[in-house]
C-alpha cells in the first residue's frame, strides 16, 4: 500500500522541478531560458550603457584573438625606427618605443594575458564570496561567527601591500595565478554584503518550506538562495574585474609583479623610466597604454551599470506587463529614468 | 551596547596579532630565507663568520639558530614594542624611518578621503534632487569616465604636465629643501605645495564612484514612505533633506568607508613612488627594490595597523549613528 512518504519521494515538492507531471523537461528548459536569459538580456540590451560596454569588451576580445592566432606581427626590438610619432605611417599607426618596438603590436599582444588574469581574479573573488556569504548567512550561529571573524581579519589587510609581499614571496608568473593573487582578499568585503542579503532571503517562506521538508543545506543554498543573489554577484563580478585591471597594471607599472610577457603596465614602466615623462616626443609611449587600460575599465564599468539596470525592479515590471512590445516599452522606461 | 564595543576592541587586537604572525610566516617563505642576503652582506663587510649570527640577531630581533617558536616569540615581543629591527639598505632602525613616514601618508590619505566624501556626497545629493536633469546626466557621465581612470594614470599625467612641463609643482619630496619643520607658515605652504598633486590625483578619481553611490542611495530613500509622511506633516524641505534623506543615504556609504580606506592606504605604494613622496608606501616600495626585508615587513605591518585603527574608529562612530548595528546575531540553523 503506497503511503504518503512514498509519494514524497517520487514527487519533488520544490517549486521549479515539480510543478506537475505534464510539464516536460523541454518546456521547463524553455521557461528557464525565457525567465533567466531572454528577458534579462532584452532589458540589458535596451540599456545604452550595456551595449557600449559589450562593444568595448568585444574589441578587447578581438584584440586577444588577433594575438592568440598571431594575425598581427609580434612585438620585437628594432622592428622599426626608434620613437616614431603616432599617426604618421600605416606600418606603425601608434608609433614606436625607444627601442623601436611597434606600440600597436605591444598593446595587442598584451591583451590575452590581461583578460585571463581578469577572469581568474574575478571568478576567484566572487566564487569565494558567494561560498562564504551564503554559508555564513544561511547557517548562522557558530559558522556565521567564525566565517565573519575570518572575513574581518582578511578585510583589514590592505590589498596592494599584501599582494606585493605575496608576489615577492611566491614569484608567480602565470596570469591565472597572478589574477587570483591580486584579488586574494577581495572576497571578504563582498562576502559580508552577500551574507546580509542571505539573512533576509532565508526568512522567505519558500526557504522555510524547503528546510521543513528536510532538504539538505547545500541543496537549499544552490537552489533557493544563490539564484536570488545572482544579480548582485554579476554586478560585483564586473567590479572585481575592474579592480584586477587597476591593481595589476599599477603593480606591473611599479615593477613589483613578476612578468614573463608583454603587458600594458610593463610598457608604462619602460616608458616612465625611459624618460617619456620629460619630453612631448615620447608622450605617446605613455599615453596609448593608458588609453588601453582606461578603455577596458570603462567597458567593464558600463557593463556593470547596465547589468545593475537588469535587476532594477521598476524596469522589469514594465517588461513583465507587456512582453510583446518590450523594446519600445523598455526604451520608454529608459528615457523616463534618465 | 558596551558589549559591542568590548568585542570590537578585542577584535582589533586579534587582527593586529594575526597580521603580525602572518608577516613572520611570510618572512620565512621569502626567496632565500630572511637571512641569506644579510649574511652575505655581513661576510662581505669582513665580519668574522662566528659573529655573523649575533649581528643578525642584533639587527633583526631574530636569532637564526634558535628554534622556530622562540624566533616567533622574540619577533612578536619586539614588534609589540614597536621594534622592527634595522633596515638593511638604510642602516637606520625601521621604527625611526616609519615614524618619519607615517604622518605624510596619513596626511595624504586622510585629506583625499575626506575630500572624496564631501564632494561625492554633495554631488550625488544634488544629482538625486534634480534626477533626470541635464546636470544629473552630465555629472553621471563624468563620474563613470572618472571611475575608469586609475589614479596612477592621473598621477603620471599630472606629474608630466604640471610638474615637468609647466613646473608649477615640485616633482619629489614632502617639503622644500631648507624649510624647517614646525608650526610656521612656510612649512605649511611648502607641505601643501608638495602634497597637492598626490592628493589631487587620489581625490579626482574617487569622487565619481562616491557620487554615483550617493545618488543611487538618495533616490532610493526619496521613494520611501517615511519621506512622504514627513512631507505631509509639513516639515520644511531643508529638514527633510538633511534629517531624513541625507542621513539614511549616507549610512551605507559610511560602511563602504572601510573598503575605501583600505584601497587608499594600499594604493600609496604606487602613488608615493610616482611622486617620490617619502611616506609609508614609498619606503615599502624602496625596501622591495633593495630586498630590505625588515623595512618591508615593518611598513606592511604599520600600514595594516593604520587601516585597522581607521576601520575601528569608523565602526565605533557608526554604532553611534545607527543603533541597529549592535543588534544581536541571527539564530543558528
Amino acid at each position: 500500500m503506497p503511503t504518503e512518504a512514498d509519494e514524497n519521494e517520487n514527487v519533488s515538492w520544490r517549486s521549479d522541478s515539480g510543478v506537475s507531471a505534464d510539464v516536460t523537461r523541454w518546456e521547463r528548459a524553455d521557461e528557464f531560458f525565457e525567465e533567466r536569459i531572454r528577458k534579462p538580456a532584452i532589458v540589458a540590451w535596451a540599456d545604452r550603457r550595456t551595449r557600449i560596454g559589450l562593444l568595448i569588451l568585444g574589441i578587447y576580445l578581438g584584440m586577444a584573438l588577433i594575438a592568440v592566432f598571431d594575425l598581427y606581427r609580434a612585438p620585437s626590438t628594432n622592428q622599426a625606427t626608434q620613437l616614431a610619432g603616432p599617426f604618421q605611417s600605416w606600418d606603425y599607426p601608434l608609433g614606436t618605443t625607444m627601442s623601436g618596438v611597434d606600440l600597436l603590436s605591444l598593446i595587442i599582444h598584451s591583451t590575452p594575458d590581461i583578460l585571463l588574469m581578469i577572469i581568474a581574479g574575478s571568478v576567484w573573488a566572487t566564487g569565494v564570496a558567494v561560498l562564504v556569504g551564503t554559508l555564513a548567512g544561511y547557517k548562522g550561529g557558530v559558522v556565521d561567527r567564525v566565517l565573519m571573524s575570518i572575513s574581518d581579519v582578511v578585510m583589514a589587510i590592505p590589498g596592494l601591500p599584501l599582494v606585493i609581499i605575496l608576489a615577492v614571496t611566491f614569484n608567480p608568473k602565470n596570469p591565472i595565478v597572478l589574477g587570483i593573487l591580486i584579488n586574494i582578499n577581495y572576497w571578504a568585503g563582498l562576502g559580508r554584503s552577500l551574507r546580509s542579503q542571505v539573512l533576509t532571503i532565508r526568512e522567505d517562506s519558500y526557504v522555510e518550506a524547503s528546510r521543513t521538508m528536510g532538504v539538505s543545506t547545500p541543496r537549499i543554498l544552490q537552489k533557493d538562495i544563490i539564484p536570488n543573489l545572482m544579480p548582485y554577484v554579476t554586478v560585483n563580478f564586473v567590479f572585481a574585474a575592474r579592480y584586477v585591471v587597476f591593481a595589476s597594471i599599477g603593480l606591473f607599472f611599479l615593477g613589483v609583479l613578476p612578468y614573463s610577457a608583454q603587458n600594458w603596465g610593463v610598457t608604462l614602466n619602460y616608458a616612465y623610466s625611459g624618460g617619456a615623462l620629460f619630453t612631448w616626443e615620447a608622450a605617446h609611449w605613455l599615453i596609448f597604454p593608458m588609453i588601453a587600460i582606461m578603455g577596458l575599465s570603462l567597458g567593464l564599468i558600463l557593463l556593470g551599470q547596465g547589468m545593475d539596470r537588469v535587476f532594477n525592479p521598476r524596469v522589469r515590471t514594465r517588461l513583465a506587463e507587456n512582453s510583446e512590445s518590450t523594446r519600445t516599452k523598455t526604451d520608454a522606461a529608459m528615457t523616463e529614468d534618465h | 551596547m558596551g558589549h559591542y564595543y568590548l568585542r570590537r576592541t578585542a577584535r582589533m587586537f586579534v587582527t593586529v596579532f594575526l597580521v603580525a604572525s602572518l608577516s613572520f610566516g611570510l618572512i620565512r617563505l621569502l626567496p632565500g630565507g630572511p637571512f641569506s642576503l644579510l649574511r652575505a652582506n655581513l661576510l662581505r663587510q669582513g665580519v668574522p663568520a662566528s659573529e655573523v649570527d649575533a649581528r643578525i640577531a642584533n639587527l633583526q630581533n631574530i636569532r637564526p639558530d634558535a628554534p622556530l617558536w622562540e624566533q616567533y616569540a622574540d619577533y612578536m615581543l619586539a614588534a609589540g614594542q614597536g621594534d622592527f629591527g634595522t633596515s638593511i639598505a638604510l642602516g637606520e632602525p625601521v621604527s625611526r624611518i616609519i615614524a618619519q613616514a607615517v604622518p605624510w601618508t596619513v596626511f595624504i590619505v586622510l585629506v583625499s578621503t575626506v575630500l572624496i566624501f564631501v564632494f561625492g556626497i554633495l554631488l550625488g545629493a544634488i544629482q538625486a534632487y534634480w534626477e533626470g536633469s541635464r546636470f544629473d546626466q552630465l555629472v553621471s557621465g563624468v563620474s563613470v569616465t572618472l571611475m575608469s581612470v586609475p589614479f596612477y594614470v592621473v598621477a603620471v599625467l599630472a606629474l608630466f604636465v604640471f610638474a615637468y612641463q609647466f613646473g608649477w609643482f615640485p616633482t619629489a619630496g614632502t617639503v622644500g629643501v631648507g624649510v624647517e619643520t614646525g608650526v610656521n607658515m612656510a612649512f605649511f605652504t611648502s607641505a601643501l605645495h608638495h602634497a597637492a598633486l598626490p592628493i589631487f590625483s587620489y581625490t579626482i578619481t574617487g569622487i565619481g564612484g562616491q557620487a554615483l553611490a550617493m545618488r543611487g542611495n538618495s533616490i532610493q530613500v526619496l521613494g520611501n514612505d517615511y519621506v512622504e509622511v514627513a512631507r505631509l506633516r509639513g516639515l520644511s524641505d531643508s529638514r527633510i533633506a538633511t534629517r531624513y534623506v541625507a542621513r539614511n543615504a549616507i549610512l551605507p556609504l559610511y560602511t563602504g568607508f572601510l573598503l575605501l580606506l583600505g584601497f587608499r592606504l594600499g594604493g600609496t605604494v604606487i602613488l608615493e613612488q610616482i611622486f617620490s613622496y617619502p611616506g609609508l608606501g614609498y619606503y615599502m616600495w624602496s625596501a622591495l627594490e633593495s630586498n630590505d626585508y625588515p623595512l618591508m615587513m615593518g611598513t606592511f605591518l604599520v600600514i595594516t595597523v593604520a587601516l585597522v585603527i581607521g576601520v575601528y574608529i569608523a565602526d565605533l562612530t557608526y554604532g553611534m549613528i545607527d543603533p541597529r548595528i549592535s543588534r544581536g546575531e541571527s539564530d543558528a540553523y
